[in-house]
């Protein structure tokens, strides 16, 4: 383990970008951990965190808009949200089941790393609530891009570019997200399908359907396939809905339907990747692909001996199965004969080290990739080697 | 006037060898020269600002377009980008040594994919277009900008534009899976696809709203939504800005959020109820029109909910459309709104900075005073959900000081929007209108930091040059101003 450096504030962050720009020493950033173990593992001395830099820094309820420190912990931003009755919107998930750590998430983290739940399908992912964010870059500066303001098209959209982007293009200290008003209540309609194939055109007919489904996902249960479709809006706006719903998909399967409790249980579950019962010594891959080829993803993995679920309406397939480079290419394959990518999301660092964790992008494509990181992180400073081998 | 940079001589002596060699590379009538065929290229939506272009080439094809930026990149020739030519910021201005690429020819829908709701189309179809082919089916694609008629995905896409649905349904970033993306280089690049949150750093985002900086998008990926049940409009009016504002924070606090939620000032009342004959209220300082989605019922039950908070506001008039025609007559107003104030004025400037809604009301007081300062009408119609303003500055374009003041009087509201916490635009785009205000939200070093993006995708600085970043500045080369 690397030593830590965790200013309390964006000076200090400053000041130990420039250290490290002064000495040519790599730093390993990171948030408060929670994601420890996701991506290639960076070797760098010295880590540098956000940790310390926490708290809200504005929230106006009534402009849908919320700012907070990098380091603030996604649970607080929750709290803080739900007394004014408001939520993130992308869902963000918590993921320490997955990666075996209980440190909490920070929204810096969330937002660098561009992790969204279910909710994503409908209403979109984390980086399309950014309105704004200050970043460190490679040089020491202090940079922003946004706003707190809905809508924003000034200048290049950095933010979009350092979301998702892992803590190599700069140090994230502060973001500011659009949010919404949490619904009066939810309630998810089951269907029980025979196979994922049918079990996806459930989705989709949900989803297509005029009446707001919120999050859509499947789950191989034994010898057959839960469907899974989500409503959540006032009270008699779901049930008005779940009735239609009902009548929709009614020909597809046996219903269930779970009330308000149940429902966001349920999808806690999903967004934590629960259903999938990952055992420690297994790896999981994260792949994006069109969701009606979903169901050949999971044909892929299953020859592998790897267990699924879906979600995103079957197009975002979660994979757990035995970590090898073999099954790593093979789930790669699978993933781009499908026109989507595969991430391999939890490994043994063996294999994170082993094999592209992000798939290989295109000559050209790569070669402009490296001037913005040029442009960003002249020195190479952030998380070498985290994405892709140096 | 905004300075536009000192052409290339070496690039216009060499003007016929460079049509001849345009010609040859799209063949046909894929290229124009003369001066009165390439007229309507010399302006777009700023039409206060023109110039003709060294020569149009209009490309049927993404290889033609890669063919034309390989050429034009080895040749050291500037290229400006452009769809219908609907840019309020002046994004496809040409230069007077620069070959206009019109996108117009990309015109094909080439798949619509209801199961997995996208649909791959041209750069140069429009924004309507998609719509159009998709909602038969009960689909639609979700960014409306007011010149949705007109304007097409590949424009939408460099300006990421916005429209009246944007509260709920977001702007064209949230809206897109993919494009065909081509390089100032000549290569074709797939950003994106497909599928959702591809993998790696989100080159879609950053392209999205680039202004043509980055390169030229010539396919697109849009995602496709089903439509609701249905759709209804209510208009409230009220006794003063101020008013409004609060009611407005009041519905959004009660956790609804309706598809759209418009504002008009009192200017802007009168002159849509003289041009439009809506039945708007001419006594109202302010007015919001707010549209709900869902079944009849859901409609009525959000309407009633709405009508009930705009109600503790002491509203000059509520009106409830009962029907989907009484709701199109609530809209039409605002909908004929740019059309309604060129009625009674020659022309305007339309500004587009956004705001937090908090700071509304002072913002249209300043703008109010600022109309007097200036001795220039200005009428107000907003997207109040989301913050972004449209002032609409009269002026006469035949009195050059009445455009001075104009631009002057825009200038002024936009660094008030800054100084309020907003931004100078919320969904034109920068182009070459705004391009000198960038270092009142901006700091030099942030810009420098955003050039040098630039500069990572375009180093020789030929895509759409003199627009977005200022002239002076580090990082960008040979654009000093004429």
């Amino acid at each position: 383990m690397s030593a830590m450096i965790a200013p309390v504030d964006e000076a200090g962050i400053i000041a130990a970008v420039q250290a490290a720009r002064a000495a040519r020493e790599p730093l390993a950033i990171e948030g408060q951990g929670s994601k420890r173990g996701m991506l290639r593992p960076v070797q760098a001395a010295r880590s540098l965190s956000t940790r310390g830099l926490t708290g809200v820094t504005l929230y106006r309820p009534a402009e849908l808009i919320i700012s907070a420190r990098a380091g603030t912990p996604l649970a607080e931003i929750e709290a803080t949200l739900a007394e004014k009755g408001q939520q993130l919107i992308a869902e963000s998930p918590y993921l320490n089941g997955v990666f075996g750590t209980t440190a909490p998430p920070s929204i810096g983290g969330v937002v660098a790393a561009n992790l969204s739940g279910p909710r994503r399908i409908t209403w979109g992912a984390t980086r399309d609530h950014v309105m704004g964010l200050r970043f460190i870059n490679g040089a020491g500066e202090a940079i922003r891009s946004g706003g707190r303001v809905l809508k924003n098209v000034t200048g290049l959209d950095l933010c979009k570019l350092l979301s998702g982007s892992y803590g190599t293009l700069g140090v994230i200290t502060e973001v500011t997200l659009k949010v919404l008003p949490a619904p009066e209540t939810s309630a998810t309609l089951l269907i029980e399908t025979p196979d994922l194939a049918s079990a996806v055109a459930a989705l989709s007919a949900g989803l297509g359907s005029p009446f707001g489904v919120s999050a859509a996902t499947a789950l191989p249960v034994k010898d057959h396939v839960i469907a899974a479709v989500r409503l959540e809006d006032f009270a008699a706006s779901v049930a008005y809905r779940m009735e239609k719903l009902r009548g929709v998909l009614g020909s597809l399967g046996t219903q269930r339907v779970m009330e308000d409790a149940e429902s966001r249980a349920f999808w806690r579950g999903v967004r934590e990747v629960e259903p999938l019962q990952v055992v420690p010594d297994e790896a999981i891959w994260r792949v994006s692909v069109r969701p009606s080829a979903g169901p050949q993803i999971a044909a892929a993995a299953s020859a592998i001996g790897g267990r699924v679920m879906l979600d995103w309406g079957g197009g975002l397939v979660w994979i757990a199965a035995s970590p090898s480079s073999a099954n790593h290419m093979l789930i790669s394959e699978a993933a781009h004969t499908q026109g989507g990518a595969a991430m391999l999301f939890r490994a043994p660092e063996s294999l994170r080290l082993a094999v592209p964790v992000l798939p290989e992008e295109a000559a050209p494509l790569a070669k402009i990739g490296a001037r913005v990181k040029e442009a960003l992180d002249p020195g190479g400073l952030f998380n070498p080697g985290h994405i892709r081998a140096a | 006037m905004i300075a536009l940079p000192a052409p290339k001589a070496e690039i216009l002596a060499r003007r016929e060898e460079i049509i001849v060699a345009l010609t040859a590379l799209v063949p046909g009538d894929g290229v124009i020269a003369e001066g009165i065929r390439m007229k309507p290229y010399e302006t777009d939506g700023l039409a206060a600002y023109r110039q003709m272009p060294l020569a149009v080439v209009l490309p049927s094809t993404t290889e033609q377009v890669a063919a034309v930026l390989r050429y034009c990149h080895e040749q050291g020739i500037r290229v400006v980008p452009r769809g219908a030519g609907t840019s309020l910021s002046g994004g496809a201005l040409p230069l007077a040594d620069a070959v206009v690429i019109g996108l117009m020819r990309l015109n094909a829908i080439h798949e619509i994919n209801y199961a997995d709701r996208y649909a791959v189309v041209g750069a140069g179809v429009t924004n309507i277009g998609i719509t159009k082919a998709v909602e038969a089916d009960g689909f639609f694609y979700a960014p409306d900008p007011s010149s949705q008629l007109a304007c097409m995905i590949g424009g939408n896409v460099m300006m990421n534009s916005g429209g009246a649905h944007c509260l709920k349904y977001g702007v064209t970033a949230n809206n897109l899976l993919g494009v065909k993306f081509v390089t100032i280089e000549g290569e074709v690049l797939e950003i994106g696809g497909t599928y959702l949150d591809a993998a790696g750093y989100d080159w879609l985002g950053l392209i999205t709203g680039s202004e043509g900086q980055l390169g030229i998008v010539t396919e697109v990926t849009v995602r496709i939504l089903r439509s609701a049940e249905g759709a209804r409009a209510m208009l409230a009016a009220f006794n003063s800005i101020e008013i409004a504002g609060a009611a407005v924070d009041a519905i959004i606090g009660s956790g609804i959020i309706p598809v759209a939620l418009e504002f008009m000032d009192k200017p802007c009342i009168h002159a849509c109820e003289a041009f439009a004959h809506a039945g708007y209220p001419l006594d109202a300082e302010a007015m919001l029109i707010i549209e709900v989605e869902g079944s009849i019922a859901e409609q009525d039950a959000l309407l009633a909910r709405i009508k009930d908070i705009c109600a503790r506001f002491d509203p000059i008039s509520l009106k409830v459309a009962e029907t989907a025609e009484q709701s199109l007559a609530i809209w039409k107003g605002r909908k004929g709104a740019f059309g309604a104030v060129g009625r009674i004025s020659p022309d305007y400037l339309c500004m587009d900075g956004t705001i937090p809604t908090s700071e509304l009301p002072r913002v249209l007081r300043r703008i109010g005073e600022m109309s007097e300062q200036y001795g220039l009408k200005v009428a107000n119609v907003f997207h109040a959900g989301d913050g972004n303003l449209h002032p609409l500055i009269m002026f006469d374009a035949n009195d050059a000081d009445s455009f001075h003041r104009a631009e002057a009087f825009g200038a002024d509201i936009l660094k008030l929007c800054v100084e309020v916490g907003g931004c100078l635009t919320g969904e034109h785009g920068v182009g070459v209108e705004k391009r000198d205000l960038m270092t009142v939200q901006f700091q030099p070093h942030e810009l420098t930091q955003q050039r040098a993006i630039k500069s990572a995708f375009d180093p020789d600085w030929l895509l759409n040059p003199a627009k977005v970043f200022p002239l002076q500045g580090a990082l960008s080369p040979a654009l000093a101003a004429e």
